[in-house]
């Protein structure tokens, strides 16, 4: 009974998305106070019955009814209580829930939240928000129901594919979708911006914290996949450039350009029709993120389990969804008109670079995502857009955007002086000498990459400390100012200065451990010693070990550190019975410094063992410099404006020449 | 200039279209490089218990013939097993099996219980020969021309359509000797 | 087709129970290198999208045995790939091949990055020429309202 709860949970929901999309959108135009009304309680409303369907869905994987098809086809009862609940969003129809539960949950937030907003524009973003509802809960209604039952019920599930079977992507789906959907909010600002014909600094006020919000969730999504595929996939890399990683990270690009371009809405009043048109790519990108995922049109590691009917489904909602926000555009941008004045040189200026280098790199990932599907549809030709190519792509884009990051905050809006901003940046430029050098006698010059992958790292993370140490005055004046400064400094300029940190450490440790990673591939047998980087390791054997729902060969390595034996290492093969499968468990000593990294492979007693042992120094730095970033994004989040909430666009207009 | 504002619209468009076209392919369907060339240079000693190697000269003797890369370890061969010995019945050209990284044991005993469809078999124990094919999935079938040409290639079991649609017609025009028009 | 893929992923499958051949390193360390550096370019044909370099499969395994073997042949990068590309098309290719049909690949990012500039510069210039006829006009009250605020705010900084 539980299952057919959640699915009339789910037609109810699509209903009141239906009346949360329609009524408050002409409420709106005609001027029907009551109809406006009806938004925020259908947006709370369409959250418990969503939640209520989720928890049912929940309740039948916990509980393993296999009546249900879908627990049936993805859960197990041998399986560990967390990935009974994980399992749930381990599949395609209930990750599709589970993205419509935090649209919803989204759509309630703003309702709650957003008390201040005026009145139209809060009934025509909760109006947008239900209309995108209304595609999703048609989409799972009628292609992809979860409650679907099956008669007779299996007396055992399929199980969930081990290598989903992982604390790491446990958590990191919600985390995607978090950022995916959160982006669908500044789109709903946007499309009603649109309507409304006016975008303004209280606009981008209220726009800002779910864009950050959505940015950070998505910033943490990323990380955690990438680190799972770190450990789980068991070949050291941590990005593939794979079209489902590029999915997510496009709508990554175009938020964080929109956060930046935003930002100069709310201060200057201009940039105003891009700002707009980010908003609608960055949610537009996460749709056709969901498009490639789901529809089959690309190969992928990580690609759901696919069916045409879903494709056409969800291609004929992105044209509606994107089309239609983009002909709005089309018609309305014009209207906007752009209030300040800047010089190519300036904040403005630099903030403009570096939306122009995001976007063109955003483009260019597109571009290599669907080119192998242009060629196979223009010219029947198949071809491969690999890792090469996005790197040889993304480090000139990325070289400038780092370069000007330190550069830009230290300008003044309006009109700069890049000269000026230079001399303030000594000690970066001291660092980035100082790298270089480092660099050069490390690698004896070889290694060009490296050599500016460290400059970069260096000049950005000394550059951004340059300029949080002249906002504060540091050793310019009396301790007591400095320290008085830094209590008053607002918590969006910490939010920057920390977000643009993290990058400088991700950048260091990409670098760094792509750079003097130590990678020994050999053959080993019991009581062999390999050497790698300045650790040994010393293998001692394999042996079977037994898993709640796994048997595995498990390798022992001791690793040994300056003479000592440090630790004992144990990567295994799982071999899985339900689904059959095997999969490579990866042993990682993490550290700041390096990590460790053991793999055993195939073998036996007799030929030995085929191992691979890595030595990362500063691999760590990436996923810390991703946190770091998050943590960035969070202080701004936390900034007393967005707190307070943005004050009413009169008293904004009033009090602009008091503010700054 | 304010066209400029429907840039994107047309751009999302186009892109769009290519998405649906997209839906319609077959990201994982390789094509082979090999159709139009002509079959690898290789010997191959028979499978255990067969009298007849495969070799480049056997596929190059006149007649258009159908090279099967099989495996007893593959179950979709077992499928498409008897679509073979039909074939063979019919005697419209030689079909060759290329015994892909099998077991000699194994082989024999499967072509022994299943009935062996093959006038010649090649027993390509490590694989070598399958990669000078350009072999990456068991089965795979080709159909060669006369002149040791690969005209087509099949990946994947064979149905009862392949069958009639595209191998037999392509056989018969290759012995008739004219052009086909069999798309493959 | 659904059913096709299944098929598919169960025989390729299969190999795996046998015992596979350890992969068996090259010698010289240069040679060796640049054999995993051609083996991370060749794409796995069964494994959707890795690196044979990183790959299980066992055709994978043969390929990169290939690889070594050629590599230690005396043979050029590019002559490898070639044998490889000749058996199994330009779809194996990581690294897509500069040629007319993919000019717009390796050219698209910098085409737009030439076109994001020149939009840019258009829309800086058509401002400046906007704030240059405003300025020949004289300030309504509104305006010299806003000029204020303006001037108060650079003094502010």
């Amino acid at each position: 009974m539980v299952a057919e709860f959640g699915h009339i949970a789910l037609i109810l929901a699509l209903a009141l998305a239906l009346v949360q999309g329609i009524l408050p959108l002409i409420g709106a135009a005609r001027g029907i106070p009551a109809w406006m009304a009806l938004a925020p309680t259908a947006a709370m409303g369409q959250a418990v019955l969503v939640a209520f369907a989720f928890g049912c869905l929940t309740y039948a994987y916990v509980t393993s009814d296999f009546s249900v098809l879908n627990v049936a086809e993805n859960s197990h009862t041998l399986k560990p209580m967390l990935y009974k609940v994980s399992g749930v969003w381990g599949n395609h129809e209930g990750s599709l829930l589970l993205w419509i539960l935090i649209l919803v949950i989204f759509g309630a937030a703003v309702a709650v939240f957003g008390r201040n907003l005026p009145a139209t524009l809060k009934a025509r973003v909760l109006s947008i928000q239900g209309l995108i509802g209304v595609g999703f809960l048609a989409f799972i209604l009628f292609t992809s129901n979860p409650f679907a039952r099956i008669l007779p019920p299996p007396l055992e599930g399929r199980g969930l594919n081990p290598l989903l079977q992982d604390p790491g992507l446990a958590f990191h789906p919600p985390f995607l979708y978090l950022g995916y959907v959160g982006f669908s909010v500044a789109f709903s600002f946007a499309v009603a911006a649109l309507i409304e014909g006016r975008v303004d600094p209280a606009w981008a006020r209220w726009v800002r914290p779910w864009t950050l919000a959505a940015w950070c969730f998505l910033t943490v999504g990323i990380a955690l996949g990438s680190w799972w595929a770190y450990y789980e996939l068991g070949w050291g890399g941590w990005w593939f450039w794979d079209p489902v990683e590029n999915a997510s990270f496009m709508p990554w690009l175009a938020g964080t350009a929109l956060l930046h371009s935003a930002v100069v809405v709310e201060k200057r009043e201009t940039l105003k029709s891009w700002t707009i048109l980010l908003a609608i790519l960055t949610f537009s990108l996460s749709l056709l993120g969901t498009f490639l995922v789901r529809s089959g049109v690309i190969n992928s590691v990580h690609a759901f389990a696919t069916d045409p009917t879903r494709g056409v489904f969800i291609l004929i909602f992105l044209g509606v969804v994107v089309g239609g926000s983009l002909t709005l555009y089309a018609l309305r941008a014009p209207v906007l008109q752009a209030v300040g004045v800047f010089a190519p040189v300036s904040r403005e200026g630099a903030l403009v670079l570096n939306n122009l280098l995001l976007a063109v790199a955003t483009a260019a990932v597109l571009l290599g995502t669907l080119y192998p599907m242009a060629v196979d549809a223009l010219l029947g030709a198949k071809v491969s857009v690999g890792p090469q190519y996005f790197n040889t792509v993304f480090i000139p884009l990325m070289t400038p955007l780092l370069a000007a990051m330190a550069i830009g905050p230290l300008l003044a809006w309006k009109r700069g002086d890049v000269g000026a901003a230079l001399r303030r940046l000594w000690p970066a430029a001291l660092a980035t000498v100082i790298a270089l050098a480092l660099g050069l006698w490390l690698l004896h010059g070889r290694d060009a990459l490296a050599l500016l992958g460290l400059a970069l790292g260096a000049w950005l993370g000394i550059g951004t400390l340059c300029e949080w140490a002249l906002r504060i005055k540091l050793f310019a004046a009396p301790l007591s100012e400095t320290l008085n400064r830094a209590r008053h400094l607002p918590r969006a300029a910490w939010g920057m200065t920390v977000a643009h940190l993290g990058m400088a450490l991700m950048v260091l440790g990409i670098t760094v451990s792509s750079v003097w990673q130590v990678e020994v591939q050999q053959v080993m047998k019991p009581g062999d010693i390999a050497r790698v980087g300045p650790v040994e390791y010393r293998f001692l054997g394999v042996q079977p070990v037994r898993g709640p729902n796994y048997t595995a060969q498990q390798g022992r390595f001791e690793v040994i550190e300056g003479g000592e034996v440090a630790r004992v290492m144990t990567p295994a093969q799982r071999r899985y019975q339900q689904p059959p499968m095997e999969t490579t468990e990866a042993a990682i000593r993490p550290s700041p410094v390096a990590d460790l990294y053991a793999v055993v492979g195939e073998g036996d007693a007799a030929r030995g063992w085929a191992v691979r042992l890595y030595w990362k120094p500063l691999v760590s730095w990436i996923w810390l410099g991703a946190l770091i970033m998050c943590f960035g994004g969070l202080l701004s989040l936390s900034d007393r404006r967005h707190r307070v909430g943005a004050p009413a666009r009169k008293r904004i207009a009033a009090s602009a020449a008091a503010a700054e | 200039m304010r066209l400029a504002y429907l840039v994107p619209l047309v751009l999302f468009v186009l892109i769009g279209i290519g998405l649906a076209v997209g839906l319609t392919l077959n990201p994982r369907e390789i094509p082979s490089a090999l159709i139009g060339k002509p079959v690898p240079e290789f010997s191959l000693p028979p499978v255990e218990g067969r009298k007849e190697g495969l070799s480049t000269a056997d596929l190059k003797a006149g007649t258009p013939s159908l090279v099967n890369v099989f495996a007893s370890w593959c179950v979709p061969c077992r499928i498409e097993h008897p679509l073979l010995m039909g074939l063979a019945r019919e005697q419209i050209a030689p079909i060759h099996g290329l015994n892909y990284k099998d077991n000699p044991a194994d082989v024999s005993k499967w072509l022994d219980q299943l009935g062996d469809p093959f006038q010649r078999t090649g027993a390509d124990r490590d694989g070598r020969v399958g990669i000078e094919w350009g072999v990456y999935g068991v089965p795979e079938t080709f159909v060669v021309d006369g002149q040791g040409q690969i005209r087509c290639k099949h990946v994947g079991p064979l149905t009862e359509w392949d069958v009639e649609n595209k191998i037999k017609p392509l056989l018969r025009d290759l012995t008739a000797g004219k052009e086909s028009a069999v798309k493959c | 087709m659904l059913k096709r893929f299944a098929f598919l992923i169960a025989l390729l499958a299969a190999p795996l129970a046998q015992a596979q051949p350890l992969d068996e390193h090259l010698s010289d360390p240069a040679q060796e290198a640049r054999a995993r550096e051609i083996s991370r370019e060749l794409r796995c044909l069964v494994c959707q999208n890795q690196s044979i370099e990183d790959s299980n499969a066992p055709l994978a395994r043969d390929l990169r045995r290939i690889v070594r073997e050629r590599v230690a042949a005396g043979e050029d990068d590019q002559a490898v790939l070639d044998y490889v590309v000749a058996r199994y098309g330009e779809w194996v290719l990581l690294k897509p091949r500069f040629n007319l049909q993919n000019l717009l690949l390796w050219l698209g990012p910098a085409l737009f990055l030439v076109i994001g500039g020149i939009v840019v510069y258009a829309v800086l210039r058509r401002q400046r020429a906007a704030q240059a006829a405003a300025a020949a006009a004289p300030l309504s009250a509104e305006e010299q309202r806003r000029l204020q605020a303006l001037l108060n705010e650079t003094e502010g900084q």
